[in-house]
């Protein structure tokens, strides 16, 4: 039997590593914020405004406008709705036991989507009392509860005896997307002129619209979800052994599940509600952490609120220089960087699905 | 300071699997479970690990564990599982650790290589758990499960390993030395209850026996008891003889004969 004298070398330490990248993270996402401030369309820089402080002159009102109402707002709700979705998509993986599951793969975004087109549209049959109640939350409410209604439905219909069917979990996502696009749909038919330009205002896969009252009605609820996960971290790892196992380890399954549902519900409800549906950062991010620094949750989840933040940053930037001064929407940037990194994920990895 | 299981019963659906089992387990021996396939084993250790829903009840050191919080139960026994899967690419010794997250006091953080050496695979601990064999995932898994509760008592309560066949995918050597490993833990003063397929490791290993047959308990004694003819027979359902030496121009091996 092998003594522990026999041991020469200490086992390779990736609990470190993923630790240090929250910091070489942290940094590069400064970078990406500094970048995203720098360029537009006016050819307004931060770097010139700074330089213009520095020297004690006071910024234009052209300038105060472009930096504090356009770019900072921007700023701030790309970073939330790429944290959100990275940490969405990782915490999904991580209940699921599967790192193909992606809210906006298996309709989870879809169903968020439907929740903040029902609350525009039939929103004001509301009680007037709950409307002043929950006033400028109400669409990112209800994307988080449509978010939570698809997840659990997802979840009940995919997991067996703590043990999650990739196939079904797909095909389902399939059909539950489907079913929620053409109740968006109908939905849309029903809308009057106002209620669709809140619709466009809303959601289109794009940053567009960004504006410090959508930062302010989306930012509490994602924040809150994200918190959450981030304390997933030690239950999502025991889950990775099944959920017997991680109970008998020693963590609350049920809590555990419970949490994590909510947190993925909230974070892609907010985000959804503010930015429609902006593909595969859920996915790819939590991936690439994995091959760079290991799979263990303690770490990930706040690597991919980092990494989500900064490439859904630096994306927008993308999306606003290409064709300016006309931009493109946010999520056919992502979906022409991500969809090939995801289908690489495939080539490279095929029994990623069997297993 | 037992594990007490008492009239246990288990259905799933309409079928029912348990029809009234009681066993009581003591720290320091070795409690071995068989019987047939299907006959309620792991539904059994199921019971006893509180991971699925049963009529009837079971005490772990004098607590009732229906009232116990995961946490607690974590502290005061580990569980190996007949098959474990593994979701995400954690190196063998991130998964030896898991078993330690569980934060029993007292256990020094080179717990998990200890674990590791003492089933033999210490060398493995950067190796990724899918990459290997059946029988090294099934010893990466017990390492978890020693790491969990490293030491066989605890504040003065003997802790518990409940093993789902420990040893069905590994070769004769390491059979013995998984064995070996469970007697130890119960010579130090824990408690050990393992669902066995391997008659000659449980006659060899086992201080206490349960002969389990149709959801019921057949028989339940010392080895020499338990393992007769006649219940043998009446379990598994053909005529077996025990200690009848073979026809002389077969070769057998038993465990019996080995030395390290
Ligand atoms: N999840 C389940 N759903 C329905 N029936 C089940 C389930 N698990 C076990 N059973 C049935 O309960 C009975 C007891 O099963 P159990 O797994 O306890 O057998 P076992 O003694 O461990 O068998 P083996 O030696 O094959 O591991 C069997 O008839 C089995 O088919
Ligand atoms: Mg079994």
């Amino acid at each position: 039997m092998a003594a522990l004298s026999e041991i020469e070398t200490a086992p390779r330490d990736r609990l470190s590593r993923a630790r240090a990248l929250h910091w070489g993270l942290a940094g590069a996402f400064g970078l990406a914020c500094i970048v995203s401030l720098q360029v537009g369309a006016t050819n307004v820089t931060l770097l010139a405004m700074l330089a213009k402080l520095a020297q004690g002159e006071a910024l234009s009102q052209m300038e105060r406008v472009v930096l504090f109402d356009i770019r900072l707002p921007r700023l701030a709700m790309g970073m939330l709705v790429g944290a959100a979705l990275a940490v969405s998509g990782a915490a999904m993986q991580g209940l699921f036991r599967n790192p193909l599951a992606d809210p906006g793969i298996v309709g989870v975004g879809a169903g968020a989507g439907l929740g903040a087109i029902l609350a525009i549209v039939l929103g004001g049959l509301l009680p007037a009392a709950m409307i002043d109640l929950i006033g400028n939350q109400l669409v990112p409410v209800a994307a988080f509860l449509g978010g939570w209604g698809s997840t659990l439905l997802l979840y009940r219909v995919s997991t067996r005896h703590g043990s999650t069917s990739v196939a079904t979990m797909l095909l389902a996502g399939i059909a539950l997307g489907a079913l929620a696009g053409a109740l968006s749909g109908i939905l849309v038919y029903m809308a009057d002129d106002r209620q669709l330009r809140d619709l466009t205002f809303w959601g289109l896969g794009s940053l567009a619209g960004a504006s410090w009252a959508k930062v302010i009605s989306a930012g509490p609820l994602i924040g809150l979800s994200i918190g959450a996960a981030l304390m997933l971290g030690r239950g999502l790892n025991g889950l990775a052994l099944g959920e017997a196992t991680a109970a008998h380890i020693g963590i609350d399954v049920q809590r555990m599940k419970s949490i994590a549902i909510l947190a993925v519900a909230g974070a892609t409800g907010a985000a959804v509600a503010v930015s429609g549906g902006i593909g595969f950062i859920g996915i790819v991010v939590p991936h690439l952490l994995r091959l760079a620094s290991g799979p263990d949750h303690r770490t990930l989840l706040l690597n991919s609120a980092l990494l989500g933040a900064i490439l859904l940053v630096l994306a927008d930037v993308i999306a606003r220089v290409v064709i300016a001064p006309a931009e493109l929407p946010i999520g056919i940037v992502t979906a022409v960087l991500g969809a090939p990194v995801f289908l690489w994920i495939l080539l490279k990895r095929r029994g990623l699905v069997e297993k | 300071m037992s594990l007490i299981a008492e009239d246990i019963r288990v259905s799933y659906g309409r079928r029912t699997a348990l029809r009234g089992v009681s066993l009581t387990a003591r720290p320091g021996e070795v409690t071995a479970i068989v019987g047939p396939n299907g006959s309620g084993k792991s539904t059994l250790l199921g019971a006893i690990t509180a991971s699925l829903p049963f009529d009837g009840a079971v005490t772990l050191n004098g607590r009732d564990i229906g009232a116990m919080k995961p946490w607690e139960l974590a502290a005061q026994r580990a569980v190996l599982p007949q098959a474990s899967r593994l979701a995400f690419p954690f190196t063998v010794i991130e998964v030896v650790r898991l078993g330690l997250q569980s934060g029993t006091a007292g256990d020094s953080p080179d717990v998990p290589m200890r674990a590791l050496a003492r089933v033999g695979l210490a060398h493995y601990a950067d190796r990724i758990f899918q990459e290997l064999s059946g029988g090294e995932a099934q010893r990466v898994m017990l390492a978890r499960v020693l790491a969990q509760v490293w030491t066989p008592v605890a504040d003065g309560q003997p802790r518990w390993l409940l093993l789902d066949e420990p040893v069905s995918s590994l070769d004769i050597a390491h059979q013995l030395q998984v064995m070996d490993i469970a007697r130890s833990f119960a010579r130090a003063g824990g408690g050990v209850i393992a669902v066995m397929h391997d008659l000659n490791l449980t006659a060899l290993f086992a201080d206490r026996v349960a002969v389990l047959a149709e959801g019921q308990c057949l028989a339940f004694g010392t080895p020499g008891e338990v393992l007769t003819d006649d219940i043998l027979s009446r379990a598994y359902g053909c005529a077996l003889r025990v200690s009848a030496p073979p026809p002389a121009d077969i070769p057998y091996i038993l465990p019996h004969a080995a030395t390290a």
